[in-house]
């Protein structure tokens, strides 16, 4: 008898797939498709991500179609029917700050819910975890990144690092075909997300069409409009605990039209930026009047010099209404 | 000869779905796995070889048995084990292990006795394997 086979035991068909013989389902049946759906949480998922991310049609429309196949998979698989297990390696593509990392956290999670992953955790790398410096380092370093992120999503941030054109004796190409080899065999076992800019991703899967083909979801991320940037930075205020006041609304709104125009804009990133500077002013202004008391309204409400005392309103800038 | 050593080796050999899940439970407590490798399974060889090192930071069975099956490709013809570490204060110590492959053919141990001064009788057991060079010991069934 030897380890890993057992002739004896109840041969169970395909772990994939894997009905318990007992609840196959025979053709005249139904499966009830909206228990399942409750039944995994999916919809709970669903709706954190359309309350929690402003926008993104694209990419929650996209989300909303893998659940539903996933959903109608276990359906499928109640029947004894075929299913494949499908390929859902992504490329997340975008600028700054629009929400590639929390996409991936929820994906994961709904990954879980939905039984295509075990755990659902996320281990987010970039090339210093992956890459290792001397000959020899590169494999182990590489696999075991993969390993703790086995059960999970490994998300890969700025993905284009590990393959330096100018440098063919760079390890990156090495932690590439280790990362293959296991996007493609241990399918069952982890999700891969590449993430990066659009324009330099492109350049990588050119280098490494291999790469390319075996990811079945190219997502691009649109940066935000302005109203929606304002609605994120709405978001976030009132989840800190401080409001605006009526005043501040409008400069806020024009602190975002400006800061939008200038270099080094990250979407969301910079209006979390824009919030946590305006505490700390709001916190100052407190601090240096020499008012004793202070209500409860003060110490929530942000006002427009909060916002006005930023570098950005100093910068000329022209055509903001405008765009605006 | 069958070889017992280390937890469940009493029974049937486990499948690769059991083993996963008895990773998983060392997992969920928080002790890091091992994988080990011999082919002098003696019972007093407590240290085997270690086929890497062992794995922090895991969160699923799934690695821990990539590793298991990378071992069992290098050295079909070994013992391979799997040790599960309890770091917790006032344990420290293995807390499970157990096999995870073993050779096609066991020829299993002699038991030898020496005559020494007064009629005292030393048994030493003496496994049949080690009468080949290491790597070699199992390498083929044999009659």
């Amino acid at each position: 008898m030897a380890f890993g086979v057992r002739p004896a035991a109840p041969v169970i068909p395909a772990e994939d797939t894997a009905p318990p013989p007992e609840s196959r389902l025979q053709n005249g049946e139904v499966v009830d498709l909206a228990a399942e759906r409750r039944r995994s949480g999916v919809d709970e998922v669903l709706r954190a991500l359309d309350e929690e991310l402003v926008g993104l049609a694209p990419v929650k429309a996209r989300i909303r179609q893998i659940a539903a196949l996933l959903l109608v998979d276990s359906a499928r698989a109640r029947f004894g029917l075929n299913t494949n297990r499908p390929n859902l390696h992504m490329c997340f593509t975008g600028d700054p700050g629009t929400g590639k990392t929390t996409v991936a956290l929820r994906m994961a999670d709904l990954l879980k819910r939905l039984g295509y992953l075990e755990r659902g955790h996320l281990v987010a790398v970039g090339r210093e975890d992956l890459v290792g410096q001397y000959v020899g380092h590169t494999a182990p370093k590489t696999k075991e990144v993969l390993k703790r992120a086995m059960g999970g999503v490994l998300f890969i941030d700025e993905a284009y690092y590990l393959y330096r054109a100018e440098n063919e004796r760079d390890y990156g190409q090495e932690s590439i075909e280790i990362l293959l080899q296991v996007m493609e065999n241990q399918r069952q076992d982890l999700v891969v997300i590449l993430a990066g800019y659009k324009d330099r991703m492109d350049t990588f899967f050119q280098a490494n069409p291999g790469m390319s083909s075996r990811i079945a979801h190219h997502i691009d991320f649109p940066g935000y409009t302005l109203p929606e940037l304002e609605q994120i930075g709405m978001l976030m205020i009132t989840r800190a605990g401080y409001e605006l006041s009526p005043t501040a609304g409008a400069t806020f709104r024009e602190y975002l039209a400006r800061r939008r125009q200038q270099p080094r804009f990250a979407n969301a990133r910079s209006v979390r930026n824009a919030i946590e500077r305006a505490r700390l002013r709001h916190a100052s202004r407190l601090f240096d009047s020499h008012a004793s008391r202070v209500s409860r309204d003060d110490l929530i409400r942000l006002e427009p010099e909060d916002f006005l005392a930023s570098r950005v309103f100093s910068e000329p800038l022209e055509d903001v209404v405008h765009h605006a | 000869m069958h070889l017992t050593q280390g937890t469940f080796s009493h029974l049937p050999d486990l499948t690769d779905d059991e083993i996963k899940a008895q990773i998983q439970y060392a997992l969920d407590r928080g002790w890091p796995l091992s994988v080990e490798f011999t082919d002098d399974p003696h019972p007093r060889n407590t240290y085997w070889e270690m086929w890497g090192l062992p794995m922090f930071d895991l969160h699923d069975a799934a690695g821990v048995l990539f590793e298991v099956s990378e071992c069992r490709q290098a050295y079909p013809e070994h013992y391979i084990r799997v040790n599960a570490y309890d770091a917790a204060k006032g344990r420290q110590t293995i807390a499970l292990s157990f096999l995870v492959n073993r050779p096609a053919a066991e020829p299993g141990f002699r038991l030898d006795r020496q005559e020494a001064s007064d009629r005292q009788i030393r048994y030493t057991t003496h496994s049949y394997a080690t009468g080949r060079p290491a790597g070699r010991r199992y390498a083929d069934p044999g009659p």
